[in-house]
């Protein structure tokens, strides 16, 4: 795959100002991701402080919390590692995005008119993607330690304490990469939210946004016909 | 505890000063085990699954006489057996009756994440609710004992309850009411420590075990089971117990600090986003350039 890479440009809707963001496969696995990690976020969050305890009560009680927050976290890890496998040649930092970078506060400020142009995904985005995959990696491999520590046996306590002080670390800067992942998704970058679910953005967004991706792709449309 | 309930505080139609009015109950509970007198017969493990009606547990031959490597969830009590070399060349065996210890300050009850899953009763027994325990096995994490256990079907923990349901009562626990030799007692904490005293200095002054003493570790702030030891400068050699036991500084770190930390972040974080909107609003795009704002 190509830095700006796309499988194809036919939107479901076929109109001329409509170009295809994300497949259907890219939203199936992006809500699976989503919504098991809403569900490991209520749960582990019940699980870490006395004051969130009440969560459990939303997904069953405590118990099945218990039950579901390491078989979930496997779905997790799962739709991860697709991400991984299908994104990963998308996600690598190009000089584009460095200039870009240099111009992260007129983002913030919403003075996109200064920004140099940049490709399918920005630096935030990949940033994102990487803090999603090596945070998923290490709740993983601590969660498993956790869900299993019944079995580790005493010389190896070393690995319950680390697994526990690992798996919240990871949590918490997960956490903190979903709550301004899911801010920019649905209230700040308008157009962004309706992309992961009908999978369309309109030409404007995608030349605002992602100008390099959309004249990549513009060429390959322009170059089937 | 029921008792607590029937102290006299006044009585009708009395000459003269109430009697025990104004006397302060010692409430604190304790075992002690004598390792110098214990012979390994195991009784205390039966009388402790007959009493607490614990399912038959399997058993590990490991060339020792010990009944399994460690405690089970269905096995709260057992003998940990150690052939220690003597100066002399000749071997003596370390018997120790390991169960919960019943810290006063307790990692298992520190590291739940469950409401009302552990409690510590103010006669120092530590006692888990299974009706409350989700499973999550961090008490596991928590202890500095080994001791919580998990029983993957009901995906509960169990551990030694110290027979609170006898003690609650006024009866001794049932491993105590089994032994045979006397190496087992049951009392106040104040009164055990007494007693774990003199029977320390009679093994150093009379029976030649010099480093002979007590075991009431105060790095979990003393424990509601208390150990006579021939040699308390070397708790390892009785079947692992910890030198200078505490609750990991991990789970320390992770329930203090690192909680108060992130929580901050976490509302940081959902502050951070919510003002960023209100200042700045959102992205949109008009006829493919980006509305300005500020």
């Amino acid at each position: 795959m190509s830095t700006n890479a796309l499988p194809h440009t036919r939107t479901q809707s076929g109109s001329e100002d409509r170009i295809l963001r994300y497949t259907l496969a890219e939203r199936v696995v992006h809500w699976v991701a989503g919504l098991s990690y809403i569900y490991l976020l209520i749960t582990g969050l019940a699980f870490w402080s006395p004051y969130l305890f009440w969560l459990a009560d939303l997904v069953g009680g405590g118990p099945t919390a218990r039950f579901g927050h390491p078989w979930m976290g496997l779905v997790w890890s799962v739709a991860i590692f697709w991400m991984y496998t299908a994104w990963r040649e998308d996600m690598r930092t190009t000089p584009a995005d460095r200039k870009w970078a240099k111009h992260v506060g007129d983002y913030i400020r919403n003075h996109d008119e200064n920004l140099p142009p940049i490709g399918r995904f920005n630096i935030g985005q990949k940033q994102f993607f990487w803090l999603m995959l090596f945070g998923g990696i290490a709740l993983l491999l601590s969660g498993v330690a956790m869900w299993l520590v019944n079995d580790i046996p005493w010389s190896w306590r070393w690995l319950r304490y680390t697994a526990v002080l690992v798996h919240a670390v990871a949590a918490l800067l997960t956490i903190g990469g979903f709550i301004i992942h899911v801010y920019m998704g649905t209230a700040m970058v308008r157009g962004g939210f309706t992309s992961i679910i009908r999978g369309e953005v309109s030409v404007a967004w995608a030349r605002m946004h992602h100008r390099l991706w959309y004249e990549h792709v513009k060429g390959a449309s322009s170059r089937e016909k | 505890m029921s008792q607590a309930t029937l102290r006299v505080q006044k009585i009708s139609g009395h000459a003269g000063p109430i009697p025990g009015e104004g006397m302060q109950r010692e409430d604190q509970v304790c075992k002690l085990v004598d390792t110098t007198t214990c012979i390994g017969c195991k009784a205390c493990e039966i009388a402790c699954q007959e009493w607490n009606d614990l399912p038959f547990a399997q058993t590990t031959f490991d060339n020792t006489y010990q009944t399994m490597p460690t405690t089970q969830w269905n096995f709260w009590n057992l003998i940990k057996f150690n052939e220690q070399p003597k100066e002399d060349g000749t071997m003596m065996w370390l018997m120790r009756k390991d169960q919960c210890m019943h810290c006063a300050d307790p990692g298992c009850l520190a590291a739940c994440p469950s409401d009302g899953a552990i409690v510590q009763y103010t006669n120092g027994i530590v006692d888990f609710q299974q009706d409350r325990c989700i499973g999550c096995g961090y008490c596991i994490t928590g202890c500095p004992f080994n001791i919580p256990k998990f029983n993957p079907t009901t995906k509960k923990v169990y551990k030694c309850t110290l027979c609170s349901d006898r003690v609650s009562q006024g009866l001794e626990p049932a491993c105590i009411k089994a032994c045979p030799t006397g190496c087992l007692h049951f009392g106040t904490k104040d009164d055990m420590k007494d007693l774990a005293e003199k029977r320390a200095r009679q093994l150093r002054e009379h029976y030649g075990f010099e480093n002979a003493g007590v075991y009431d570790p105060p790095g979990v702030g003393g424990t509601g089971v208390i150990y006579v030891l021939h040699d308390a400068t070397n708790p390892e050699a009785y079947g692992g117990l910890p030198a200078n036991p505490s609750i990991p500084w991990a789970v320390r770190l992770w329930k203090t600090p690192l909680r108060w930390l992130g929580n901050l972040a976490m509302l940081g974080g959902l502050v951070g986003v919510t003002l960023h909107y209100l200042r700045f609003g959102p992205k949109t795009v008009h006829n493919g350039e980006s509305e300005k704002r500020s």
